[in-house]
């Protein structure tokens, strides 16, 4: 059914998408920004999960389930990780990443 | 067979008090706590006493001998099958004697410091340490093994350094304190020496085999010499040194003078009646061992002995501390006991020096203790230890001065008192193996008579001083003990102790011996005789002595200057040449190395902690650049 798709495209999407979260972790000076720099980092893990999956061992499932772990802990840090970002706001009155640095030497 | 197993209570119920006076006592009243501490050692007093008289009285004897019973034993440390520690009650002639003894002389003590120590800061706390040391003393004397007796005898040091210390706030008292526990505690180092390298030959610790004098124990060792002396001959004088120790014997006598600082019951208890007897009680205890198979220790015993009770009874005669007087007496008086240990025999009647020594121990405990607590008696009424602040005192105090003078005239060995008794039986013991030794236990005799009637006339008689206050007789509380005490010192002479004390438990036949008894009373009168020329009225004399004799009375008055010599040999010699060094090495070597090492972390952390800059980017920055490195090192780098 899908023997149209290499299995490097998958990759390469992934790689890509990875990176580009990467970048945006490091560069982006907005925490919000910074979260949804993490889930597309999460996200391009989970499209390799699949591919994994579904091309060396299709008659398994353990890729799936990992993605759908993978999404549900997503889903708890993305609350975690807001509620810590409203807390800072009230704190800083700023969400801007380089502000925040009390923890230091 | 009778049942013993309540002795086991005997050194458990002061345990106990201690317990409750030690934890409870601030909440009780400082009365009732005396009153329960005295109520304990009444109870033990009379277990006690019933045990005496079971043992000595209704117990079977095996051929005519008494056997040594163990009353009560549980494996406390089982080491390998056959070598394990017990805790247990051992009963046998000695121990149920040194029963008595404690007992008496303890129960005394406490009805006695009921008066003495009233109003006292801390009365509560002197109980507790009187149980204590009752307890660690029982514990002693009724031990099963000789890990056991070590073990209490640490403890009683402990009571002891507690009580010499009582009155804390006084420093002279806490430097007597520590001088007593660390002089006795490092004579007990060879103590353990002992133990040890005599249960590594032997494979024992328990004293009924280690003391069957036809058991393998005694055989075991003798074979193998160490420096001319086997094996067996070194141990037993290890063992010894934790006696010299415990009696204060030459050269480690320096600790009892000043033990004295503690308050004067005590002195009396402790430094004088039981627990300085310990070490005679331990060659005792052992006496087979000595015997049969380490006699050059048993030598080294008498010899010890012998010397000490000399250089202790001169420098008695010169001190004014009455106090003092007596601890040095003490001293003087277990020579003799050692002596008498000394030149004994095992079985039948030549164990005569045997039975003396512990007949000297029982009878000495009573006249001492009671020395003691006179001389307390006069402390209270004149408010001063010297003899010179002292004078004329037989009208004031009544009740002590006619039981001061019993006392005086019992260790003076006047007939029929019981230091007569006693000390006949060591001189006869003496004379019959060694000369020497009887010719200088001979003169301490006549040397303690004149020391004991200098204190006695130079405070009752000699001059009338004027005292701010009128001196009082001390309370019934205090008098009572006296009374009973002299009424021991006067009939405790009669006890048959060549039925019931003997070194093999069998009886064997001895009477006075005219040849011993005779003179050894002529050199007591006439000690007394130039102490009342000296010292019944102020006279001109004793100045006169001590200023012909400048130097040899100087030097006796400044205790041949034992402390001096240990003070030199301790400052000048061991602190400054082993100590130091040690100081130095664990300050800048072992301390060094710790040190260099905080400090090198600390300071590379001074530096690199600009690296924690609170930027979150950087560090992201920081892992994902590390993150590729390793990943790059993984990938090419690593084949």
């Amino acid at each position: 059914m899908n023997a149209g798709i290499p299995l490097q495209y998958f990759l390469i999407l992934a790689a890509i998408m990875f990176f580009s979260g990467v970048y945006g972790f490091l560069t982006r000076r907005n925490l919000i920004t910074i979260l949804m720099s993490v889930e597309l980092i999460l996200n391009s893990v989970n499209i390799n999960f699949l591919a994994f999956n579904r091309y060396l061992y299709p008659d398994k499932m353990d890729g799936m389930f990992f993605s759908l772990f993978v999404i549900a802990v997503a889903a708890a840090e993305v609350a975690v990780a807001i509620s810590i970002i409203i807390n800072i706001y009230r704190r800083f009155t700023t969400i801007n990443v380089e502000d925040v640095d009390e923890m230091k030497y | 067979m009778i049942n013993f197993g309540y002795t086991i209570w005997i050194p458990l119920l002061p345990f106990l008090m201690f317990l409750l006076l030690g934890l409870a006592g601030n909440k009780l009243k400082p009365k009732l706590s005396g009153l329960l501490g005295t109520c304990g050692l009444a109870i033990i007093t009379l277990l006690s006493y019933i045990t005496a008289y079971k043992y000595f009285f209704t117990s079977e004897k095996i051929d005519g001998a008494f056997q040594k019973i163990t009353a009560f034993k549980t494996t406390w440390l089982q080491l390998t099958d056959n070598l394990y520690i017990d805790l247990g009650v051992l009963l046998d002639p000695i121990s149920v004697m040194m029963l008595v003894v404690i007992t008496t002389v303890s129960f005394m003590v406490h009805i006695y410091s009921l008066g003495y120590m009233k109003g006292e800061k801390g009365f509560e706390r002197y109980y507790a340490f009187l149980s204590l040391f009752s307890f660690s003393m029982l514990g002693l004397v009724l031990a099963t093994n000789i890990f056991q007796m070590y073990i209490f005898w640490e403890l009683v040091g402990v009571s002891s350094y507690l009580l010499i210390g009582f009155y804390y706030q006084k420093p002279s008292a806490v430097r007597a304190s520590k001088k007593a526990f660390i002089v006795t505690r490092f004579a007990d180092l060879g103590f353990l020496i002992g133990i040890l390298l005599l249960s590594f030959n032997t494979k024992t610790f328990d004293f009924i085999t280690l003391t069957d004098p036809a058991g393998s124990a005694i055989a075991q060792g003798s074979g193998i010499a160490f420096l001319g002396l086997s094996v067996m001959t070194w141990s037993m004088i290890f063992v010894f040194m934790g006696g010299i120790g415990k009696s204060a014997m030459f050269p480690f006598h320096i600790w009892l003078p000043d033990a004295m600082e503690g308050p004067t019951p005590v002195s009396a208890l402790i430094h004088a009646a039981t627990m300085v007897v310990a070490g005679v009680y331990l060659v005792a205890r052992l006496f087979p061992i000595y015997s049969v198979s380490a006699p050059v220790a048993l030598e080294v015993v008498a010899y010890i002995g012998a010397f000490s009770s000399l250089f202790a009874a001169i420098i008695a005669c010169t001190q004014t501390d009455i106090k003092r007087v007596l601890a040095y007496s003490t001293i003087s008086q277990i020579g003799y006991m050692l002596v008498a240990l000394g030149v004994s025999g095992y079985g039948g009647h030549e164990g005569l020096g045997y039975m003396a020594s512990m007949f000297h121990l029982f009878t000495h405990a009573m006249f001492k203790a009671l020395l003691f607590l006179g001389a307390g008696a006069i402390i209270h009424a004149v408010h001063s230890n010297y003899m010179t602040d002292m004078g004329g005192l037989r009208k004031y105090l009544p009740v002590t001065h006619i039981t001061f003078l019993v006392a005086c005239l019992t260790i003076a060995g006047i007939p029929p008192f019981s230091g007569f008794f006693s000390k006949d039986e060591i001189l006869a013991a003496a004379l019959h193996s060694n000369k020497l030794l009887f010719a200088v236990e001979y003169a301490v005799a006549g040397i303690t008579a004149f020391y004991m009637f200098r204190i006695y006339f130079s405070i009752f008689w000699g001059k009338e001083t004027q005292y701010h206050e009128t001196p009082h007789e001390a309370p019934a509380t205090m008098t009572i003990p006296l009374i009973i005490l002299a009424t021991g010192s006067v009939f405790s002479g009669f006890i048959p102790f060549n039925q019931l004390v003997t070194s093999d438990g069998k009886a064997f036949e001895s009477g006075l011996e005219l040849a011993v008894a005779v003179p050894s009373v002529l050199i007591g009168l006439i000690g007394i005789w130039i102490a009342y020329i000296m010292y019944r009225k102020e006279t001109a004399i004793p100045e006169k002595l001590a200023a012909t004799f400048k130097y040899s009375y100087k030097w006796a008055y400044n205790k041949f200057y034992m402390d001096e010599l240990y003070l030199f040999i301790t400052r000048n010699i061991i602190f400054k040449h082993i100590s130091e060094p040690v100081a130095w090495f664990d300050r800048h070597i072992v301390d060094g190395t710790m040190n260099a090492i905080a400090s090198v972390t600390q300071s590379a952390s001074y530096r690199i902690r600009g690296l924690q800059s609170g930027q979150l980017q950087k560090y992201a920055y920081l892992f994902v650049t590390g993150a590729v490195l390793l990943a790059i090192l993984f990938i090419y780098l690593w084949k």
